[in-house]
């Protein structure tokens, strides 16, 4: 009797494992499914390098192309404002915060973690776009501050596994405070800062409702800084509610393209992960 | 000289990204709180929601009943998996590495891709249309990995001596992992269910196309509802009714802040523990 339920019960754990295995087996196959076709009858590659966006006209256009620039552009914004500034607090709560402030620090960090985008989005509508307009600068400056929290976290936890003898050893040798730190200890952790790199750039690219706030969301090809762009992600979601037959195949598609730039960047975690110490 | 320069040059902009980071939290709540704040009235916390009183009540009620389902899913599904992953799974097993895989691929998916496959999937292909029920079986596998690696982390971190004291006194390994194991991983599970109400709590893209975006109590899990996140979006958007939209902001970080301070709590306990 008891060995009955022992045997049922590890086959519904075994089960329960199984599910998050199901779940990326439906999402690829419904998403495979959806799109592909789509991206036949349009050509993958007018599709993927078309520069128009005009599905509503007639003959429809369906090129994503400013959708991906957008995205790698906006991607690329918010990395050059949230990489310097993330690692460096990053450093300056793992090396240099004394601690009373830090504890007053490390909460309202995590707090940044968890605001919703929607909240950023209001944000970024009210206090960015009076200065910068609803442009690509406005959604690099909220994405920017959006995956601050990400990369600290990530970066903090990397320089705080690098074993202590490395900056004793770097004092010993007459290299000051922060000569040690940011030539011993970060280089020492740069895979880890790496990970924590490719983890901001995952959130920007999949960051979709604080984008559409701010970004402008025109489906044309991105200028200058100072115009509007649209994202993979702001297309599915501007669209998605009146598209109809290829129209909407063609959103699934984009669906495709990103879920493909979120598997590449997550296998580039994956291997980053497992070569540094944390 | 120069090596006094570099310790100064250094240490400023350490501390400027720290104090950058620091303003714009600040400069982002208060902004959020003095625009929101005196828009905060009763007549928002009204049962019913129409075009002149765009009440936030029904949404927070939805909020919660949404949070509800998707743990009632999420949760056994994931503390199973976990115990699965390091009570019973032998060291090298091969569909070990591949739940790994899995789980770490979901956790970067973005929630608009999730919001698609609950689209196509429980919406389009189950038939159950922008329901609650929707919202929430796409909510559940979003925070699947959230949950399976915090309680894997918290099973993992108790001590083995439990384990074989419950088998030296003759308990089997069901009674062990249930009686013995899992109350000890608790604080840790629990830790990871806080975050993923947080995250719910949050999320709009995966719902817009899942849930819907009604703006009335659901009397049904098959009903459209909005939760508050979805609320604020739609308020915003439409552009009529900034004033309540900031007001649902501010409720919407009250929240936040709430369950950063319970986890904080949770986390430090356990700290304390081990």
């Amino acid at each position: 009797m008891d060995s009955l339920k022992e045997k049922i019960m590890s086959a519904i754990f075994f089960l329960s494992a199984l599910v998050s295995i199901l779940a990326i087996a439906l999402i690829c196959l419904f998403l495979l499914v959806n799109g592909i076709p789509a991206m036949q009858k349009i050509g993958l590659f007018n599709f993927l390098l078309g520069q128009e966006w005009s599905p509503t006209d007639t003959p429809a256009a369906f090129g994503i192309f400013p959708m991906i620039l957008g995205s790698l552009y906006i991607t690329a914004g918010a990395m050059l404002i949230g990489v310097p500034i993330g690692v460096l607090a990053a450093v300056f709560l793992a090396r240099v915060c004394p601690k009373k402030l830090y504890r007053a620090i490390k909460p309202g960090v995590e707090l940044l973690a968890g605001i919703p985008s929607v909240v950023y989005g209001l944000f970024g509508m009210a206090a960015i776009v009076p200065l910068t307009g609803n442009s690509i600068l406005s959604a690099c400056i909220l994405l920017g501050i959006m995956i601050l929290p990400t990369i600290i976290g990530v970066a903090e936890s990397a320089i705080r596994a690098v074993p202590e003898h490395y900056y004793e050893g770097a004092l010993a040798l007459g290299a000051g405070h922060y000569r040690s730190v940011f030539c011993v200890l970060l280089p020492a952790a740069k895979s880890g800062v790496f990970a924590a790199v490719i983890l901001g750039v995952g959130r920007a690219i999949g960051e979709t409702m604080a984008v559409i706030m701010v970004a402008g969301n025109q489906a044309r090809m991105p200028v200058s800084l100072f115009n509007g762009a649209r994202t993979l992600t702001s297309n599915i979601v501007l669209e998605m509610g009146y598209a109809a037959e290829l129209h909407r195949e063609a959103l699934i598609a984009t669906g495709v393209v990103l879920f493909v730039f979120i598997l590449i960047i997550n296998l580039s975690f994956s291997a980053l992960k497992s070569r540094s110490r944390w | 000289m120069k090596k006094k320069a570099f310790e100064h040059f250094m240490a400023f902009i350490t501390w400027t990204a720290a104090i950058i980071t620091v303003c714009t939290l600040l400069f982002l709540v208060g902004f959020i709180l003095v625009k929101g704040i005196p828009h905060i009235k009763p007549s928002l916390f009204s049962l019913t929601y129409n075009s002149e009183n765009v009440s936030l009540m029904p949404a927070l009620i939805s909020t919660v009943l949404m949070t509800l389902l998707s743990l009632v899913i999420a949760v056994p599904l994931g503390v199973f998996a976990a115990i699965y992953l390091t009570e019973y799974a032998r060291r090298g097993n091969k569909a070990v590495g591949i739940i790994r895989i899995t789980t770490e691929t979901l956790a970067g998916i973005p929630s608009i891709v999730y919001g698609l496959f609950g689209l196509l999937f429980f919406v389009t292909v189950l038939g159950w249309g922008f329901s609650m029920l929707a919202g929430a079986f796409t909510l559940s596998i979003m925070i699947l990995p959230l949950i399976i690696r915090s309680s894997e982390e918290a099973l993992k971190a108790v001590s083995d001596a439990y384990r074989e004291g419950a088998f030296g006194l003759g308990a089997g390994k069901l009674r062990t992992v249930f009686r013995i194991v899992l109350p000890s991983a608790m604080p840790g599970v629990l830790a990871g269910v806080i975050l993923a109400i947080g995250r719910i709590t949050g999320e709009t893209a995966a719902l817009i196309y899942t849930a819907g975006t009604v703006a009335q109590i659901p009397t049904n899990p098959l009903h459209s509802a909005r939760t508050l996140s979805v609320h604020m979006y739609t308020l915003s958007r439409e552009g009529l009714h900034m004033d309540a939209a900031y007001a649902t902001a501010v409720v919407l970080l009250t929240i936040v802040v709430l369950i950063n301070t319970i986890s904080a709590r949770i986390a430090k306990r356990v700290g304390s523990k081990a």
